[in-house]
């Protein structure tokens, strides 16, 4: 508490008092503020740096060298070759997950937003972000020991039916350890994050807009549609991308539930053939060694480097939505 | 002639408009009904997983809680032998979740203040989207990095706890950092004004008011980021790996958790039983235990969000 005690000399008062405020305690307390923040960005970059150069043996290796080294590395293909069937597998899971979870998840923050009583609201959304509590080894058990069995008739009654469509086609498997099961739960998984960021935006609606079309006379659907929506859509849209960077990224939930395979098949309703980089990784990472290692540190790298792309883009379009909305 | 029918269409248009405005529209009304059955309808959706997931966990793993399964490890435990328990993984989960939170809760906490105290300029503004493109990283690549930055000291075949505590305070740090800096946004300015006005110097004034007002919030922020980490599996398990044993050295070795138990029970599958079922020897016994780990270790999140929650409702200052 020293820190005023002398009175500042005429003259060099105003640089004085600047600097007063800014010393002892002061100072060290800032510094240490500043120091938090910027390892954050360290660590950020850290983990950049240290996966490139855990990778960086089996990026530069060749086809036949990794293929001697590497268990269940195909012949004849590339590093390129190899990540391609898995990252085709990350993202048909994602964006089957993210097909399923859009339409209920904007319906939820709708429901907590405009249509539930106001006092329940809060209560509500606790409720929908306990599913995001759960662990994700449970709705792995949960997936394969439960839900599986139960959606498997569903699943061959599709491929029966409707295997003109192309998802559908195939040999659909009888113990619903497929693509579409796996959707399924990420698609659960995911909708608190994307219920919760709509939610957000559909509560920032100018309560003026709203008002103004019940004026005119709208009706409560009316007002969603005309006002809420059309000033949520960048909000939504950006959710929908946290989601997917979510479900890239998930792989218990995957691991236990899906037979894996390395194909570019669209059928979901066939068990093995897809996976997920996340997936493999944890299923090959305990009994790998030497290259074998550096090879799935190069695909947790691709992996990484499509999350991150995801994210950066979603909370760019949510900061620049921040900038020019005139409505806060 | 011509003005007949003018006043004739007139009158027409009269009549049809006082209809229009006098009648229901009943298409729109039915749209807006129709609507709101399909939104009740979501909400419900959302939350038959919740209900059903809660209820099959319970009913599965409430068979095999006893005093021995929460008190014994699975050393020495083969095959079908319904003997053993989690206390190795219950004891792992928490000295990592421990280890991993004072690593988390201090920076987390300093960079919130950072951010909301102190923070202007490009460093703020970066640092703040960073934190959020931070909570999308993958949690198997918390796992490798962890892996990574100990393979450099330690060469690629070490595995213990401080490695599992290093990758989830990676995923825990945005999430403590985000929640802590809603919190302290919520400090009214008056209050630092106030003391500002009576000479408190800034750091002071930071952790007698600012921390002093909002330490309910922060203490829900810091539970609800725990019960978020505590149930992570990927990262555990490329870095601490599996144990039967207890081990309460998180420098030294393996250790067990609760999720990778519970994974690993259930990886473990069917016990081939030579005689059938018999006190000796369960074929199920695998999942079993996979449900009742998982069993306690949702209870362990769902006691962690509940006091959360009612920490902040019944501790928080009414800023009203």
């Amino acid at each position: 508490m020293s820190i005023t005690d002398s009175p500042p000399r005429a003259g060099t008062r105003t640089a004085r008092r600047r600097r007063s405020s800014d010393r002892g305690f002061n100072r060290g307390f800032r510094w240490i503020a500043v120091g938090a923040g910027v390892l954050i960005l360290v660590v950020l970059a850290a983990v950049a740096l240290f996966l490139l150069w855990q990778a960086w043996p089996a990026l530069t290796a060749g086809g036949d060298e990794l293929a001697a080294e590497v268990p269940r590395f195909p012949a004849d293909t590339s590093f390129l070759g190899y990540v391609g069937p898995l990252v085709f597998g990350t993202l048909l899971a994602a964006v089957l997950a993210l097909c399923l979870a859009v339409p209920v998840a904007i319906g939820i923050a709708l429901f907590i937003s405009h249509y539930s009583p106001r006092r329940l609201s809060q209560v509500l959304g606790y409720l929908v972000d306990l599913l995001a509590a759960i662990p994700s080894v449970v709705y792995g058990l949960w997936g394969f020991l439960v839900l599986a069995p139960v959606l498997t008739p569903f699943w061959l009654w599709l491929n029966e039916n409707l295997s003109w469509i192309p998802l559908y086609g195939g040999q659909a498997s009888t113990t619903g350890r497929a693509m579409a099961t796996v959707g399924v739960v990420l698609a659960v998984m995911i909708l608190p994050i994307i219920t919760a960021v709509s939610r957000e935006v559909f509560l920032q609606t100018p309560k003026l807009h709203e008002e103004a079309a019940l004026a005119l006379g709208a009706t409560r659907w009316e007002v969603v549609r005309t006002a809420v929506l059309p000033f949520g859509r960048s909000g939504v849209i950006s959710a929908a991308m946290l989601g997917l960077g979510r479900a890239l990224g998930e792989t218990m939930a995957v691991l236990m539930i899906i037979s894996p395979g390395f194909s570019y098949s669209l059928d979901i309703l066939a068990a093995g053939q897809h996976q997920t980089i996340a997936a493999y990784i944890a299923a090959d990472f305990p009994e790998s060694t030497g290259l074998g290692i550096n090879t799935l540190i190069a695909a947790g790298l691709v992996l990484f480097v499509i999350t991150l792309a995801v994210n950066m883009t979603a909370r760019w379009i949510v900061a620049r939505r921040k900038e020019f909305s005139g409505a806060n | 002639m011509s003005a007949a029918t003018a006043s004739t269409t007139t009158s027409d248009a009269t009549e049809r408009t006082r209809a229009l405005l006098t009648t229901a529209d009943s298409g729109r009304r039915r749209t807006d009904r129709a609507m709101q059955v399909l939104i009740w309808c979501a909400f419900a959706l959302a939350m038959v997983p919740l209900v059903w997931l809660l209820w099959t966990v319970t009913t599965e793993g409430i068979g095999r809680m006893s005093i021995d399964f929460l008190t014994l490890s699975t050393r020495n435990i083969f095959g079908g032998d319904p003997g053993g328990g989690i206390y190795h993984a219950i004891m792992g989960t928490l000295i990592i979740t421990g280890i991993a939170a004072a690593i988390s809760v201090p920076v987390g906490i300093l960079t919130a203040i950072y951010l909301v105290e102190y923070g202007k300029g490009w460093l703020a503004r970066s640092v703040t989207f960073f934190v959020d493109v931070m909570t999308g990283i993958p949690s198997i690549v918390a796992g490798l990095f962890a892996f990574s930055l100990f393979a450099l000291f330690l060469g690629p075949s070490a595995q213990m706890g401080m490695m599992g505590a290093v990758a989830l305070s990676v995923l825990m740090i945005p999430v403590v950092v985000r929640s802590c800096e809603e919190m302290l946004k919520l400090v009214p300015n008056e209050l630092r004004e106030a003391s500002y006005a009576l000479g408190v110097p800034k750091w002071l004034t930071i952790v007698k008011v600012v921390l002093r007002t909002s330490v309910a919030g922060l203490t829900t922020g810091v539970l609800l980021s725990v019960a978020r980490v505590i149930g992570e599996t990927a990262p555990l398990l490329v870095t601490v790996g599996v144990t039967d044993s207890i081990n309460f050295n998180p420098f030294d070795g393996r250790m067990m958790t609760l999720p990778v138990f519970s994974y690993r029970q259930y990886h473990q599958g069917y016990a081939p039983c030579p005689a059938g079922e018999s006190a000796s020897c369960v074929a199920d016994i695998a999942f079993q235990n996979a449900w009742g780990a998982a069993l306690v270790l949702i209870g362990i999140v769902l006691l962690l969000n509940l006091v959360g929650r009612l920490v902040n409702r019944w501790f928080s200052p009414k800023l009203r």
